[in-house]
């Protein structure tokens, strides 16, 4: 059953409130939710002031800006800085991005910034993705042949059916999608959400997989892929410019095929 | 480490629910209330085999201010249901995903909606000060 509000424990209370540092001319005022284990305490937004005359254009430059500058304690996942790792994901003023592609200049008033939605939180902004990942073992992301690859090369694949992985193979595993989905959200325990079922599309659309078949029978459930309502949000947030609810209804068509052919 | 005392990230109250978004909670709350509406269509049509008493004053109770209001309420969720219905067909056939294509969707769903209500009442009102 859906819970639209808050467990009692991760009710936000207000935070501190840092100072802008002195002789600053372009302050960016920055909000950040913050959680730490070993405090007791519950959740809280913190508010910090930043130059921006002295800060890189990204909203991770601004985080990497306050942890160096202001608060070392503030916690957060990032590695590559131009989107292609997929760790700095977060909720950036209401919608699910990338921090290092997702430029300050396009952000009007404070920047907000709160872990990806509806997941448990190990400290301030970094999410617990473990049922997630197991979500995505679960569709067995990988090749699978009963036949014998030929013994003097690798399995090759025409350029038209190469084609038919883009769009798929440029996912990330941010989990923007899955946690901006409000069926995610209600189900997430059984329904496996955007980024995975995109990921097993990816897999169906491989002509080099010879398991379709058996890859359709774990998908058909009223849970694991028939929750998505075609709400959009996936679609609407990809960091990536993909479109998982597309690929989900390549799914859903695939499954009505098979009982019709 | 302890892991049962991790509090849940905030949802709805920090999510920015784009129009598509909200046009699916629409979509599921116009559904409850057409299935209430079956309910008092059934209370209408026993009004009317119970003789011209009882169905007299079901039609008063239609005709006033609050019927008019409640009946104008279900033809708009009728429409809206219907409209975004046939977008859910074509969803389904795999089509109209990109979000250029969605936007525009919404946009029609409502007009339609609006517009074929409209249409209806207008319909309906020429014809009771013709009667």
């Amino acid at each position: 059953m859906a819970e639209f509000k808050l467990p009692e424990n991760s009710v936000i209370q207000k935070g501190k409130t840092y100072p802008a540092p002195e002789g600053a001319t372009r302050i960016q005022e920055v909000e950040v939710y913050r959680w730490d284990p070993d405090s007791g305490e519950n959740p809280r937004v913190d508010k910090y002031k930043i130059d921006l005359d002295s800060c890189g254009p990204m909203v991770l430059d601004a985080i990497i800006k306050i942890k160096n500058e202001i608060d070392p304690t503030l916690t957060f996942r990032r590695s590559c800085r131009e989107g292609i790792c997929g760790s700095c994901s977060m909720n950036i003023n209401g919608k699910n991005t990338l921090a290092c592609t997702k430029d300050i200049g396009d952000i009007e008033g404070p920047i907000k910034i709160y872990p990806l939605p509806h997941m448990p939180v190990v400290k301030d902004i970094v999410p617990d993705l473990t049922h997630f990942y197991a979500q995505y073992a679960s569709i067995k992301p990988w090749i699978q042949s009963s036949t014998p690859p030929p013994s003097d090369r690798e399995r090759l694949q025409s350029k038209e059916d190469r084609t038919k992985l883009d769009g798929l193979y440029e996912c990330i595993l941010c989990a923007c999608c899955s946690t901006s989905c409000p069926s995610y959200w209600w189900n997430g325990d059984r329904y496996l959400g955007p980024a995975i079922l995109l990921q097993a599309y990816r897999w169906l659309a491989d002509s080099r997989d010879e398991n379709a078949g058996e890859r359709l029978d774990e998908l058909e459930d009223p849970f694991k892929l028939y929750r998505c309502h075609t709400i959009m949000n996936c679609t609407e947030t990809c960091p990536k410019g993909l479109n998982p609810a597309k690929a989900i209804a390549e799914i859903k068509k695939l499954l009505v095929e098979r009982k019709i052919a | 480490m302890s892991s049962n005392n991790r509090p849940l990230s905030p949802h709805l109250d920090v999510y920015k629910l784009p129009l598509s978004a909200l046009l699916s909670i629409v979509h599921r709350g116009t559904g409850a209330f057409l299935s209430l509406g079956s309910v008092v269509l059934v209370w209408w049509l026993m009004a009317l085999a119970g003789g011209q008493e009882s169905f007299a004053s079901a039609q008063s109770f239609m005709g006033s201010f609050f019927g008019c209001l409640i009946l104008f309420g279900w033809t708009f969720a009728l429409f809206f249901h219907l409209a975004n219905g046939i977008r859910h067909l074509v969803w389904d056939a795999g089509y109209g995903f990109e979000k250029e294509a969605v936007e525009k969707s919404s946009l029609v769903v409502l007009g339609a909606a609006g517009f074929l209500t409209i249409l209806v009442w207008i319909v309906a009102f020429t014809f009771s000060t013709g009667a």
